[in-house]
């Protein structure tokens, strides 16, 4: 494992809210944390444990008040706002608990919109978002908005926009939460095969063991540090 | 590069609040089609009142007279009160004189057609038994019937020989005509009429019947019209017993002659020949073109300062869609939230909702004209106007409905661009 190329490597990250007031509150207390390239990794944990906060740090949402963030070796720390945007757009792959899809357009549009802020041409993106579609088995719905979608279905359009602009890394959150067990297997599945298939890294966001037991790596966090670390067998 | 992508969001955007945006670009609506109507009929009246006085006469010159200031403005006692300096009343020896515009027609003969003179008898009314028409009464010369451009329907016009001879002759408006001869222009023609005026009869022979200008002030019911009734200028003064000058005369200029020029000129030389020593006056001179341009001025100043109150209304509107797109904004703030998380930058979140306020108020603006064109158009309808739009009005409100946009869209673009990504998607 250690002779793959490291793609997040966290050290030291410290989080802290509302500092210098008085109700100054520290979320995460020193993480260090490396994924390598292609790994499934999950991040377990209760809510209330930091690992949202950990996520938003990983995608780049949020800075860290402490520690170091280097993605596929670039110092994260150090950026703008406007490189950080940037960032989110050609490495990171979102898959959000509750879609986020854009409710007013049709799913091959959300496709194309991390491909938009990308500066994809036109037509270029509708052959690309087409493609996702037709890999998460979306093809017969190009046209439909979200709201005419099941929940299944919208997950795999979130999926297709994750994989838009071909990043390295995929950032599930709870990507099941909010679907039913039968649903939420296929969703797993497509994981797995963008995984296997296409090479992606994958960190996943859980707090179900049983679907965490799937993957590479299981990393549990607990009050804002890591407390476990187990290898799949 | 994101132009025609942010046009259509917005306009799907809006198709999914249909309800809302109506009522928001009503606001633009309003505002816009008010200023191109205020515009747009004020624009119609300056041009209706420009060719009017122009077709008085472009070429006129007015001669009048002026009360001198005085030269000394501070006496011994201080400065004068307005009231001491109070009008003087005009005695003969201050009129203009037949002689003076005689000489002023040799001293500037290759740019002067004509004097035209007219004298103002009064309202009368033409009786024949029971059948009446109101006329207003004027003594004309040839030049001043000439400039009039009357239209013979029968008979003759007035000639020199009948000013000399002072002749009892008249000319009469076709809607003169109609009433007392039954419409007959050819039996009218030769025929004697009589005139009740200012509580006594006088007697005419019709020389020629006109046609009346049927333009100007078609509006107005038909008894309160009354048409000019001619007659030749001595006659009218010799039955006024005028006096001897006059105190305001028209002087016609010869075609390709500056009128404005040629009116500063004779000013200056009629008071260095002849008021130089009058204590109490002097000429004025005025050229068509002169008054034309005062008008003119006078009345895009009033059509601008009720515009710009108007436009207050645009301000409201503006205000309006700034309400609405702070609401749109927090409605949307997870949409805002995922778009960043998918690497929207700051930028381009501001320019998704700046191009939707602008897109908000271009249609408003687009609306707005094509309503007040249409309103416009009825207006000068109804007074009677040639319908003028004002393109420069067309041209200024689609440029300022873009600027309302920019204007009231950037603060609540800016408030979006601005939101923390995680607080956005965490929005309920």
């Amino acid at each position: 494992m250690e002779n793959r190329e490291k793609t997040i490597e966290l050290t030291g990250i410290v989080k802290r809210f509302y500092i210098g007031k008085p109700h100054e509150l520290e979320i995460l207390h020193g993480i260090d944390l490396t994924v390598y390239q292609g790994e499934f990794v999950s991040i377990v944990g209760a809510s209330g444990s930091g690992k949202s906060t950990l996520m938003n740090i990983i995608g780049v949402l949020d800075r860290p008040t402490e520690g170091n963030y280097r993605l596929d070796g670039l110092d994260i720390s150090a950026l703008k706002d406007q490189e950080l945007s940037s960032i989110r757009c050609r490495k990171i792959g979102f898959v959000f608990q509750t879609y986020n899809l854009i409710s007013r357009t049709s799913a091959l549009k959300n496709v194309e919109l991390p491909m938009m802020y990308a500066g994809v041409g036109r037509k270029e993106r509708t052959r690309r978002a087409r493609h996702y579609l037709e890999l998460v088995g979306m093809e017969e719905r190009l046209y439909h908005k979200p709201d005419e979608l099941s929940g299944g279905q919208k997950q795999r359009v979130s999926i297709a926009r994750a994989m838009a602009n071909d990043p390295s890394i995929i950032l599930a959150d709870e990507p099941t939460g909010a679907l039913d067990s039968r649903t939420g297997r296929k969703i797993m599945d497509i994981f797995h095969r963008l995984n296997r298939e296409e090479g992606k890294t994958i960190v996943l966001i859980t707090h179900s063991n049983e679907l965490a037991a799937e993957t590479d790596r299981i990393i549990t966090i607990r009050d804002g540090e890591i407390t476990g670390e187990r290898r799949r067998p | 590069m994101l132009f025609l992508e942010n046009i259509l969001l917005a306009l799907g955007s809006l198709r999914a609040n249909k309800m809302r945006a109506l009522l928001t670009i009503l606001g633009i609506i309003i505002g816009i089609a008010s200023v191109i109507a205020i515009m747009s009929v004020g624009n119609s009246i300056r041009t209706s009142v420009t060719s009017s006085m122009e077709s008085m006469g472009a070429n006129h010159i007015t001669l009048g007279l002026r009360q001198k200031e005085p030269e000394e403005e501070v006496t011994e006692e201080g400065y004068r009160f307005e009231g001491e300096t109070g009008q003087i009343s005009m005695s003969e020896e201050d009129y203009l004189t037949g002689e003076m515009l005689e000489e002023a027609e040799k001293e500037f003969a290759d740019r002067i057609e004509g004097v035209l003179l007219s004298e103002h008898v009064g309202e009368g009314k033409i009786k024949d038994g029971k059948l009446s028409s109101n006329v207003t009464v004027t003594g004309v010369n040839t030049p001043y019937l000439k400039s009039q451009d009357l239209k013979l329907l029968s008979g003759r016009l007035l000639t020199e020989r009948d000013q000399r001879e002072k002749k009892k002759l008249a000319l009469i408006s076709d809607r003169v005509v109609r009433k007392l001869f039954g419409g007959d222009t050819e039996k009218a023609a030769g025929s004697p009429i009589e005139v009740y005026l200012d509580g006594r009869y006088y007697n005419y022979t019709v020389a020629g019947v006109y046609e009346y200008d049927k333009s100007a002030f078609t509006a107005l019911p038909e008894e309160y019209i009354s048409t000019e009734l001619y007659l030749p200028f001595e006659t009218a003064r010799e039955q006024m017993h005028a006096a001897a000058g006059y105190s305001q005369i028209t002087l016609a200029a010869r075609t390709g002659v500056d009128s404005r020029e040629l009116s500063r000129e004779l000013e200056s030389w009629f008071n260095q020949k002849y008021f130089r020593h009058n204590e109490n006056y002097e000429v004025s001179a005025a050229s068509m073109a002169d008054m034309v341009k005062s008008m003119t001025g006078m009345l895009t100043t009033i059509s601008a300062a009720i515009s710009a109150i108007a436009g207050i209304s645009l301000l409201v509107g503006g205000i309006g869609v700034m309400n609405i797109m702070l609401v749109s904004i927090t409605e949307r703030t997870r949409e805002i939230g995922t778009r960043k998380a998918l690497g929207a930058p700051n930028g381009s979140i501001r320019l998704q909702f700046i191009m939707e306020a602008i897109v908000i108020c271009l249609l408003g603006g687009l609306i707005g004209i094509v309503l007040g064109l249409m309103l416009a158009a009825a207006v000068t309808k109804a007074m009677g106007y040639a319908a003028s739009p004002s393109v420069g009005g067309i041209v200024f409100s689609v440029a300022f409905s873009v600027f309302i946009g920019v204007f009231f869209g950037y603060y609540p673009a800016n408030k979006a661009a601005r939101m923390n990504p995680i607080d956005a998607l965490r929005y309920e």
